[in-house]
């Protein structure tokens, strides 16, 4: 591959990657929580490192089940928001130039959010990803799974709808 | 079997919602429960902030208030014995709450078969008007029976 390529394209990863820190950091309750995020590419895989605050019930002990909701929300939106900027990043413009100077379009809203609790959530780290199944200009369709030891043993699941953002033209 | 009344249950219930460690992380504060149905609160705070342009609340936390006070209600309704967990929640987002004030639900569980417990929940601001979010939700009844038991 040309070296000239090779260093657009790591240009584009430190870019993105820089982007994403940028938004997550700039979340308290994402901090509050102390969900990390980790991107392949264009996948995005979202951690929920295990605290004794996450518990729900002591005595099991479960996580609790408005935290495994709100991990699953973080990750749905946060895959909905790179599937709205990298685009716009890569094409350049006026939305690309504002991220440039770490002015990030609003997060998109929920409308609904149905969590399906299919396992106990056990006390250690969980992970996420979501899959934008459908995004147009007015809403977005997003589905979510998190699995702890076993990527094969879901132990949550979620389906949201949500408003998206309007961009600077 | 211990005959335990209802009043003793939900004294036990409320007992065992005070000692929840994410409930009482994100400061939540029981204000009644019994006869299917609860009311329980959370104060504004900084760090549950989800929009950090307008303040607005994450939902997240309106999620974790909305499912502990549903869980509530299953828990204090007089036909169920023991423990129950969240089968499904879900919650609709019908305005932002308002930055700096507290956040109230009530939820009421309405309906209640042999397995499942059916629960309906609503959350205000301090405008109580229109709410915040609603939820839906099913939950479990009793424990499970071991394989061969």
């Amino acid at each position: 591959m040309p070296q000239k390529k090779t260093q657009a394209l790591q240009a584009a990863k430190e870019r993105r990657d820089a982007a994403l820190q940028q938004m997550a950091s700039s979340v308290p309750y994402i901090n509050f929580l102390g969900v990390e995020f980790e991107r392949r590419g264009d996948e995005l895989t979202t951690t929920l490192p295990f605290t004794e605050m996450l518990i729900g019930n002591p005595f099991l002990p479960a996580l609790h089940g408005g935290t495994t909701a709100a991990f699953l929300e973080i990750t749905a939106v946060m895959e909905l928001m790179c599937a709205i900027i990298w685009p716009q990043m890569e094409k350049g413009g006026p939305v690309a130039d504002a991220i440039a100077r770490d002015e990030f379009p609003s997060m998109p809203k929920t409308i609904d959010f149905t969590v399906d609790y299919l396992r106990t959530g056990l006390p250690r780290d969980a992970y996420a990803r979501a899959r934008v199944n459908r995004s147009g200009r007015r809403y977005a369709s997003v589905h979510v799974e998190a699995w702890q030891d076993d990527k094969n043993q879901i132990f949550a699941q979620a389906t949201g709808h949500f408003l998206m953002p309007e961009l600077i033209t | 079997m211990i005959d335990v009344s209802i009043e003793d249950r939900i004294e036990m219930a409320k007992k065992f919602f005070a000692i929840l460690p994410h409930a009482q992380a994100l400061g939540m504060e029981m204000i009644n429960m019994g006869g299917g149905k609860a009311e329980m609160a959370i104060n504004y705070d900084d760090r549950f902030i989800g929009d950090p342009a307008t303040g607005v609340i994450h939902g997240g936390v309106i999620s974790a208030l909305l499912d502990t006070c549903c869980g509530g209600a299953v828990t204090s309704h007089p036909s169920i014995m023991g423990p129950t967990a969240t089968i499904d929640l879900r919650i609709d987002y019908m305005r932002s709450a308002t930055p700096g004030q507290r956040i109230t639900a009530r939820a009421e569980c309405y309906r209640v078969t042999k397995s499942v417990a059916f629960v309906r929940a609503e959350a205000f601001d301090e405008d109580t008007d229109v709410p915040v979010a609603t939820a839906a939700g099913a939950f479990t009844v009793g424990a499970a029976k071991k394989a061969g038991a």
